[in-house]
């Protein structure tokens, strides 16, 4: 590992969007090593989107992502494939191979990027499931398992090259309060033993709290970072009305 | 950064004590060979004690992790023991975190080879539960249709002409193409033979009567079988995965009524309208072959008005009628027997194709045999 003192993220000048339209404006921001990073907004504030742009999957219209010191936007096929290594994600709605096997699915990306002998590959996914919790769900199909399992095998075929940054896209939604907790508990396992570094779109307040070192709040209107910081000193000392009541979960005032 | 590598190095003690040095970084990328060399030692030395010494080791990740656990469980499964020493503090957490001691491989299934008699009788319940649904969709089609034959006024006609647009007008550029190439391709081929003997004129006859009768009906609901009925069955088959038809259920709407008959009368309409259109487009490519030939234009139709009659017309029309509602129903009823999984909507369309082309062909041929003994 190269113990280097670059930020393992380096969002710089980020305009995207999607045609004439513009979603995000002009942010810049930096994650840490190691460190839980949480993109916040309401609906519609370009959080996904600004995801989109970090992994690479949406040209930006002006600025650049670089992750590890290299632009993600990069020509040079080998040096993508070489920042993609070192990336995984997991989808909103899990994205899993549903004609494959849970194992299957976390075994794909060892058979076509390693050269490890089959067994092994088999062993090697087989502990990414047991890490999330899945152990003994190695044959199922993705339809036949619940939405929470469903993200849990998402995370471990995210991991199955062993990324150093871990995207999550609203791991929380659509799960209840306790699966929740445990996706949390998971992630905070990952990050302290394997000292992964994540960035986690959410607006799951419990679990911004839990697993968040640092967040960054976007805006619709502005298309702008309104706020960043530590989620519990935002809540409390936020001089923005909007970040507060975000925090609060308070209704907006002009819509009451 | 230069790459390092993993490396192994085994020593054997007395007491068939095997003492693997494992070094430098254990990863997905570095560790096939290692990983194979160590299967290789055990399975050929068969050690009743198995330390690894990996104070050599600067990196591991989970596929080196694997790795540990793999040589343990081996050693496990022969009742034989294991021993780690000299692994960073940090990555002892890490194999802890990974595998508990406690932790079993779980079996991997392999597919089990096919049994003979197990598949033939899948097979048979799937083509009897096939039977049996389209028996029921039958019913519930013909409900349908009566239903709206009753209440005009209720078929959502909007819907009905986009759909008529989309499947049937759009497909005139492709009906016309085949159709004309048909027809030339026929009057050609006929008029070689028919030379010999000095009776080209008669390739109109030829040409005319097997358009209108046979290959007009045919083509245009082959081609539309392929072309629409595959698209039927996409577009309902990603409602179902969608769970849009189950909305639709619960809104109260039946799907067949809702669906279905907005596309079978769709393509009851357009049907035979494609079906005279290719009728004209293939005979006036049977025309360009006589006249090549030197008959003028007035002499090919004349010909072919004294061979044809309104029946052979209504005849090809008819069929065609038939054929639209076969190649229409299909397609909404394999749409609507879409599974789940990625590959479901695709094998809807696939099946729609081809179980519609089958029954249009098998239609044809009890058309051909209720005409002949009704003598027309």
């Amino acid at each position: 590992m190269t113990a280097s003192t670059t930020p393992m993220i380096q969002v710089e000048n980020l305009t995207v969007g999607y045609g004439q339209d513009i979603i995000v404006d002009d942010v810049s921001f930096e994650v840490s090593r190691g460190e839980t990073f949480i993109i916040l907004g309401g609906s519609g504030s370009g959080k996904s989107t600004l995801l989109k742009a970090m992994i690479g999957l949406l040209p930006p219209k002006k600025g650049r992502v670089l992750i590890d010191g290299e632009d993600i936007a990069t020509e040079d096929e080998q040096k993508h494939l070489g920042i993609l290594r070192k990336i995984g994600v997991m989808y909103q709605s899990g994205a899993l191979f549903g004609s494959r096997t849970l194992l299957e699915n976390v075994r794909l990306p060892l058979e076509e990027f390693t050269r490890l002998p089959g067994r092994a590959q088999n062993l090697v996914a087989c502990l990414k499931l047991n890490i999330v919790d899945l152990k003994g769900y190695e044959n199922y199909l993705p339809a036949e398992i619940s939405g929470g399992m469903k993200k849990r095998a998402a995370i471990a075929r995210a991991m199955a090259l062993d990324p150093e940054i871990l995207f999550l896209d609203e791991p929380s939604a659509g799960l209840d309060p306790v699966t929740q907790a445990e996706l949390d508990q998971l992630v905070l396992t990952l990050s302290k033993n394997l000292g992964m570094t994540f960035v986690i779109v959410t607006h799951e307040l419990p679990s911004i709290y839990t697993v968040a070192d640092r967040v960054i709040m976007l805006e619709k209107e502005s298309r702008k970072i309104i706020a960043e910081g530590r989620p519990d000193h935002l809540r409390d000392h936020s001089d923005n009305p909007r970040v507060r009541q975000f925090f609060q979960r308070e209704a907006d005032p002009e819509k009451v | 950064m230069p790459k390092q590598t993993a490396s192994i190095a085994a020593r054997t003690e007395q007491g068939n004590r095997l003492i693997l040095e494992l070094s430098g970084r254990l990863d997905s990328d570095s560790l096939g060979e290692v990983w194979k060399q160590a299967e290789h030692l055990l399975a050929r030395e068969q050690p009743r004690e198995l330390l690894i010494d990996a104070s050599g080791v600067q990196y591991a990740d989970g596929s080196g992790m694997a790795f540990l656990v793999d040589l343990r469980c081996r050693q496990q499964e022969r009742a034989a023991s294991f021993e780690i020493t000299g692994l960073p503090e940090k990555l002892q957490k890490l194999l802890e975190l990974y595998a508990p001691p406690d932790f079993e491989k779980p079996a991997v299934k392999e597919p089990k080879p096919p049994n003979l008699a197990e598949e033939m009788g899948r097979m048979a319940y799937a083509v009897w539960s096939d039977w049996r649904r389209s028996i029921s969709f039958l019913g519930e089609l013909a409900a349908a249709l009566t239903f709206s034959a009753l209440h005009p006024r209720q078929i959502r006609w909007k819907e009905v002409f986009l759909v008529s647009e989309k499947a049937g007008v759009n497909a005139l550029p492709i009906i016309a193409l085949i159709a004309f190439l048909v027809g030339l391709i026929m009057a050609f081929q006929a008029a070689i033979p028919m030379g010999q003997f000095g009776v080209e004129i008669y390739v109109a006859d030829l040409t005319a009567l097997s358009i209108l009768r046979e290959l007009g009906p045919l083509m245009t609901s082959l081609t539309l079988a392929g072309r629409s009925g595959s698209s039927f069955a996409a577009e309902i088959g990603t409602m179902k995965v969608n769970e849009e038809i189950d909305a639709l259920l619960t809104m109260g709407l039946d799907p067949v009524r809702f669906l279905v008959t907005v596309r079978v009368i769709a393509a009851i309409l357009v049907t035979p309208l494609l079906t005279v259109f290719a009728d004209l487009v293939g005979i006036l490519g049977g025309s360009i072959v006589l006249l090549s030939m030197g008959y003028p234009l007035i002499t090919y139709v004349n010909q072919v008005m004294s061979a044809v009659t309104w029946i052979d017309f209504s005849q090809g029309l008819l069929k065609a009628l038939v054929f639209g509602l076969i190649f229409s129903g299909i397609g909404c009823l394999r749409g609507l027997q879409t599974q789940t999984g990625p590959s479901a909507v695709g094998d809807s369309a696939t099946r729609a194709v081809v179980t519609s082309i089958i029954l249009i062909v098998i239609a044809d041929g009890i058309f051909a045999v209720i005409f002949y003994y009704l003598g027309i």
